[in-house]
């Protein structure tokens, strides 16, 4: 036995439930039929056209538009407060880092559903609202509840990569800067930042996919009115049963973000090509 | 001085957003009252009706059978999977990284519906065994991606000594190279245990006859109102990891002044 093929075993799991499923969902979305039966399967690219119509349109340009509005507020509040807490004392900075790490351990639904506990007609902010002697708020079931979910559950995923690329940065420059006359403006833009923009577009990738394809958040805090594209393709696996435009739908979720994660990854050109050199 | 204040500010704000939920989830538990939003004084009800609560006990044993196994497989097969990955190269390593990939940056419910449609063709009858699969597959790439580092730190030629030294392969792989890379193979075991008990798109699109795992339940509830044994139960679970926390925390704590000292 050469220790060379102890990886055989997944390879043949990789081809059986990554490969091959990803090549199944393509194959549907270029064929219509009915779905439970392959036989009826005809090539067509019906499902693409009825997706490039405006209703289904405005739900994608709808999830992209949240998704990236969650992304700027997850960087504006995670990068101050990564910046803090890598300038903190080791032990401090250790357990800050777990304080950021331990919600995650509570089921992501049930944290989101508290939320509703709080933001609700009579739930605790409007009795705030209402004690200092406002009109109470309509907070649940609309686009700002889905964006504060959005950056409530995903926050740490941009938080903690900026924070490790800011703790292994040398603060030498920072002090050389200074020293050189730098306004701290200055050496923000041209110290600080390009140093840590590696974190920062794992951030953003780390936010910005998990929010662009959620239906759980939208359809928690939403309400009805409010459809992502998660939630169409759920609709279409889980009710309508139509596979077909499920796929559809799916493969084009998938090349956007691949075409997004192409751009980003632009900006970083020093990353070490280990893998992932496709994307 | 004023800017010290503000970083304190700011750090409490952003912490405050991170755990307020959290308060509220813990404080409810206690609630005498099935509503949200009412507090109706205090109560360990719900406690006690968590152990009478057939459903849910049974969502979380699925929960903890399903994490438990789904990490101790996907650990063994990623680990083989990472060494051998390491001694490849060219063009066959950079697909198998590439494919493994895949499931860490495809949204969610891609993976979901990719592997329900395969599933569905395969004519696999949906519960635990595809849960268990559907976990597996998602779990295995972390691990691989948490010990490919610590193959890469470790020095290649060790491996090589043993062999010449006369160690079969096997008994140089089990002697000398998974000890050198445990950590990575802890923290990969850690991370899968932690991605399948919080994992809800993937499970809820490769389960079925009535198998549900907590998340699942959670999400099946939310519409008709949320039953607060269900706060006890995750007032119970955190309750539990953070002891667990503090505990390791604690031993780390111990051996490293141990090291100090003997240096």
């Amino acid at each position: 036995m050469k220790i060379r093929n102890t990886g055989y075993p997944y390879f043949f799991w990789l081809a059986i439930f990554i490969a091959i499923p990803l090549l199944l969902v393509l194959y549907f979305a270029f064929t219509t039929g009915d779905s439970q039966n392959m036989g009826t399967f005809t090539f067509s690219l019906d499902n693409f056209r009825r997706f490039f119509t405006p209703i289904y349109l405005n739900v994608l340009y709808r999830s992209i538009n949240l998704a990236l509005i969650s992304t700027v507020i997850c960087l504006g509040l995670g990068y101050p407060i990564a910046y803090i807490i890598s300038r903190e004392k080791p032990r401090i900075r250790n357990i800050m880092v777990l304080l950021f790490v331990i919600p995650m351990w509570m089921n992501f639904l049930l944290r989101t559903y508290a939320w509703l506990t709080l933001l609700g007609k009579n739930g605790i902010i409007n009795y705030v609202i209402t004690k200092i002697g406002f009109q109470p708020l309509d907070l649940m079931y609309n686009d700002s509840a889905v964006l504060l979910g959005m950056v409530y559950n995903f926050l740490p995923f941009m938080v903690l990569p900026i924070f490790s690329v800011l703790t292994k940065m040398d603060f030498n420059l920072v002090e050389a800067a200074e020293d050189l006359g730098a306004n701290r403006r200055t050496t923000f833009l041209k110290v600080i930042l390009p140093l840590s923009l590696p974190g920062v577009i794992t951030g953003v990738t780390m936010v910005f996919i998990p929010a662009v394809s959620t239906f759980v958040i939208s359809s928690l805090l939403g309400g009805n009115k409010s459809t992502l594209i998660g939630n169409l393709i759920e609709q279409q696996f889980r009710y309508t049963m139509d596979w077909h435009f499920g796929s559809a739908m799916s493969i084009i979720l998938m090349v956007f973000i691949l075409i997004a994660m192409a751009l980003t990854s632009k900006f970083d050109k020093e990353k070490e090509g280990e893998g992932g050199g496709l994307w | 001085m004023v800017e010290k204040g503000m970083k304190r500010l700011y750090t409490f704000l952003i912490f405050l957003f991170l755990y307020a939920p959290i308060i509220v989830l813990i404080v409810f538990s206690f609630n005498d009252s099935r509503s949200r939003g009412v507090w109706n004084g205090f109560t360990l009800r719900w406690y006690f009706e968590l152990f009478k609560d057939r459903e849910i006990l049974r969502a979380l044993y699925y929960t903890l059978f399903i994490a438990i196994t789904s990490s101790i497989i996907s650990t063994i097969i990623g680990t083989f999977a990472a060494i051998g990955i390491f001694g490849m190269n060219g063009f066959g390593k950079k697909l198998v990284l590439n494919l493994n990939y895949l499931p860490v940056l495809n949204p969610d419910i891609v993976t979901a519906v990719a592997l329900m449609t395969l599933f569905r063709l395969a004519r696999l009858e949906f519960g635990v065994i595809t849960l268990l699969l559907a976990h597996i597959t998602f779990c295995i790439p972390y691990v691989v991606l948490s010990i490919l580092p610590k193959l890469k730190q470790m020095n290649k030629h060790l491996a090589e000594a043993a062999m010449d030294l006369g160690a079969t392969p096997f008994y140089a792989l089990r002697k000398v190279i998974i000890p050198e890379i445990m950590p990575g193979i802890i923290t990969g075991a850690l991370l899968a245990f932690t991605l399948s008990i919080d994992d809800f798109v993937i499970s809820f699109f490769t389960t079925g006859h009535g198998v549900s795992n907590l998340s699942i339940t959670i999400f099946a509830m939310a519409r008709r109102g949320i039953n607060p044994v269900i706060n006890a139960l995750s007032t119970l679970m955190f309750i539990t990891l953070l002891i667990l926390l503090l505990i390791i925390n604690k031993r780390t704590e111990k051996n490293d002044k141990n090291l100090q000292e003997r240096r």
